[in-house]
């Protein structure tokens, strides 16, 4: 027998494995909890390292309604996006998602100035109504977020949830938060795998424990600088098996927000009649966003549309077999 | 694989004769690295060294082209794994699958979908390349829809023909074109071969796994033809992905030359979407040729989209020409906005502007193809060099008014260049999507 002709790429070291979600027996009240990364290969190389966990897709959940959405996700969504609760459950249950991403827009000044005590309840609501772990992001505004989310973070202790996001300039306050109330946190740079790594050396140094960090790359739509978040995952996730353990983290990718500000996925047939039927393609639009970064590495995605959702989701069981 | 200067060197004469017109066997051998100068220059290099330094300056992955004229596509010679490394130099070729089963009319709706799948994407034109026949029924059913295929589009040609008869008798129906000949049929694949390289044409044909394609394509290409493409089965995608990956990599980090040719992969899973993303993780790793069914165009643009996101050269972004560009009829009253010369910046904020119908002049500052926030980063994007461009495009003379719009992201900068450049400085929307509605309240 000829030997079998391969190039097989082995690598040091592996992902960091990253818990979400805690059960009773473990100090939360989820009945559904995920494991991601801890993975020793590059995206779907079965053959040449264990890779442990599927990639995981949280829907995109906002805790005000957004009146700038195109027609149709405001259809497909119709009935739930006023209602952050039941939208949640709708997805979890229905859509198929693994969990729940919670974005507090409405605490932003400019969006509702909501309080730290609306938040907080909230995220209780939805941790009553849905069984899974909760991803919960901030309004963006530093000074806001630095008050909102602590409080949300202390009332929801012990869930092990995870928080975000912390940049470079301003992740001391979330952070000091999230460890001591058993949370993981999203650390955020902007396309740049040194800030990236700086960041983490920061937030590992406050102490936070290295798994429970993920990795924000800061995602482009699909059209819209996609290739830049592609390579610098690529990059990343290649020194991370080399050896690099400030790397080392799982990635999350906002493909929802992202892929649904495109025009492409938001213009109406009578406008662009030559682009086809437009809710399958702002759907194809999100999903072909989510496979291209699913290539690239990522472990948790964010979505938003419920058909993109379940398309992915099919995608990525295929993805798995091995 | 190409050979280091000091590579070659250990495989020439090592005696200095200068005959080749350099002073020193090494400098010879540097210019014979940067493929400078023939080897023929030197006239004592032995000849299995010849054959050895031919080989090493022939690319890792094979180019093959498909077509001729306006239609042809270029796949292969790709040099890397990840783009990062240099970049990804021939886009999958997008091919669709017809059978000549099908109805006239079914064939005729098909045509004419395909024939409108291109696009206008920051100011390039995005379209599909390819038409796979497959013969299903008797030769002249094939050839039938073989010539009306050729009547109505113009793409390159994918022929797979079920038997060695009906492959001649298409040759001779595409006389100069070059299509790409398939043969899915095991035992015809040594007849294929025979007539694709007595006409110079390439041939694409499945195998089990890389050992399958390595010693057929060895060969082949001792019998002198050696314009293959490999055909990667379909398996679970996960496979099918390891394959492709396995193909790429052993040819460009391995040297290995049995494996050095384009790939393709068919798509014909049942479900659509499915088919769909899974072309879509084609096209991010390795397939030179993808051979769908699914031609609806709001499936169809995100997938060559993705193409054309995948295979920018990332070390030279999209850039338009430095210019003040004019968006309807607008006037010396007209609104002026300036922002970079990146591409994919500049046709954002020309779709808003023209979605806002208000007439407008655009500046493109020349960023060397830096967004907004990377180029004021890089001190591309500064109050002088914004200043200079003012007077550069004479902007005085376009409009009768000093009123300049810049990006929200560089607000920081309106104090400073409305000092530099005399104009009075407006801080428009951070994003594009805000843009029209600015404008409107202006």
């Amino acid at each position: 027998m000829a030997e079998e002709l391969r190039s097989q790429q082995m690598y040091g070291l592996r992902v960091h494995e990253l818990k979400l979600g805690a059960t009773r027996e473990e100090g939360g009240s989820r009945s559904k909890v995920f494991k991601i990364g801890n993975q020793a290969a590059m995206p779907f190389l079965f053959k040449e390292g264990e890779i442990p966990y599927a990639p995981i897709i949280a829907a995109e959940v906002y805790d005000v309604p957004d009146d700038d959405w195109p027609q149709s996700l405001a259809e497909d969504l119709k009935g739930v996006s006023k209602n952050p609760v039941d939208w949640a459950a709708m997805m979890a249950e229905d859509a198929g998602a693994d969990l729940v991403c919670l974005k507090l827009q409405g605490i932003h000044p400019d969006f509702g100035d909501k309080n730290s005590k609306d938040a907080g309840s909230l995220a209780t609501a939805l941790l009553k109504r849905v069984k899974t772990p909760l991803i919960i992001l901030g309004c963006g505004q530093g000074d806001k977020d630095n008050e909102v989310l602590p409080y949300v973070s202390e009332v929801t202790k012990g869930e092990r949830l995870l928080f975000g996001c912390v940049v470079q300039e301003n992740y001391k306050t979330l952070t000091a938060a999230c460890i001591a109330d058993g949370h993981n946190i999203i650390a955020e740079s902007p396309i740049d795998v040194n800030i990236a790594k700086q960041l983490n050396i920061l937030i590992s140094d406050i102490g936070m424990p290295q798994d429970r960090i993920a990795i924000n790359p800061t995602i482009g739509a699909l059209g819209y600088g996609l290739e830049y978040a592609y390579s610098i995952m690529e990059r990343a996730r290649s020194a991370a098996l080399s050896g690099d353990k400030m790397l080392a983290m799982p990635f999350i990718c906002f493909v929802g927000q992202e892929a649904w500000r495109a025009k492409e996925a938001r213009v109406s047939e009578a406008e662009s009649p030559l682009w086809g039927n437009a809710r399958e393609r702002g759907v194809m639009w999100e999903a072909m966003t989510a496979i291209a970064m699913l290539q690239a590495g990522a472990d948790i995605l964010t979505m938003r549309h419920p058909k993109a959702i379940k398309i992915v989701k099919a995608a990525i069981a295929e993805l798995m077999k091995r | 694989m190409a050979l280091s200067g000091l590579e070659i060197y250990k495989l020439l004469p090592k005696t200095n004769c200068k005959k080749c017109g350099f002073q020193t066997c090494l400098a010879f051998a540097m210019q014979l690295a940067k493929k400078a100068v023939p080897i023929d220059k030197c006239p004592f290099v032995a000849p299995d060294v010849r054959v050895i330094l031919e080989q090493a300056s022939q690319p890792a992955i094979r180019l093959v082209e498909i077509g001729s004229g306006d239609n042809k596509v270029s796949v292969g010679n790709e040099t890397v794994v990840f783009r990062h490394e240099e970049k990804f130099h021939h886009p999958s070729a997008i091919g669709f699958l017809l059978e000549d089963d099908a109805s006239d009319a079914e064939l005729n709706r098909a045509l004419d979908e395909i024939s409108k799948l291109q696009f206008e994407r920051v100011g390039q034109n995005i379209k599909v390349d390819l038409i796979a026949l497959r013969q299903k029924s008797g030769k002249d059913m094939f050839l039938a829809a073989l010539s009306k295929i050729k009547k109505v589009v113009k793409l390159g040609i994918v022929l797979m023909p079920a038997s060695l008869d009906t492959l001649k008798a298409a040759l001779e129906f595409c006389g100069e074109e070059r299509p790409l000949v398939y043969c899915s049929d095991a035992a015809l694949l040594d007849s294929f071969a025979g007539v694709c390289k007595e006409r110079r044409l390439p041939l694409a044909f499945r195998k089990p796994d890389m050992n399958g394609f390595s010693e057929q394509t060895k060969r082949f290409t001792q019998q002198g033809f050696s314009d293959i493409v490999l055909d990667i089965a379909q398996n679970s995608t996960s496979e099918r992905l390891w394959q492709l990956t396995q193909a790429r990599r052993s040819a460009v980090k391995k040297g290995e030359r049995s494996l050095g040719f384009p790939t393709m992969a068919i798509v014909e899973t049942g479900d659509e979407y499915q088919a769909m993303v899974q072309a879509a993780a084609y096209v991010t790793k390795y397939a030179s040729i993808i051979i769908l069914r699914s031609r609806k165009p709001e499936y169809i643009l995100p997938l060559l989209t993705l193409r054309q996101n995948i295979f920018t050269d990332p070390q030279k972004p999209l850039q338009v020409e430095p210019n003040v560009y004019t968006v309807g009829t607008a006037g010396e009253k007209s609104p002026v906005l300036i922002t970079t010369n990146f591409s994919l910046t500049y046709y954002t904020v020309l779709g808003e502007i023209e979605a806002s119908r208000i007439p407008a002049y655009l500046i493109c500052v020349d960023t060397e193809g830096m967004s907004v926030l990377t180029a004021w980063a890089a001190e591309k994007f500064t109050p002088e060099r914004i200043a200079d461009t003012l007077i550069r495009f004479e902007l005085g003379r376009i409009v009768k008014h000093k009123n300049l719009i810049i990006p929200g992201y560089v607000a920081m900068m309106s104090g400073d260049l409305e000092e530099k450049s005399g104009w009075k400085i407006f801080v428009g929307p951070r994003e594009a999507a805000g843009i029209s509605s600015y404008l409107k309240n202006l």
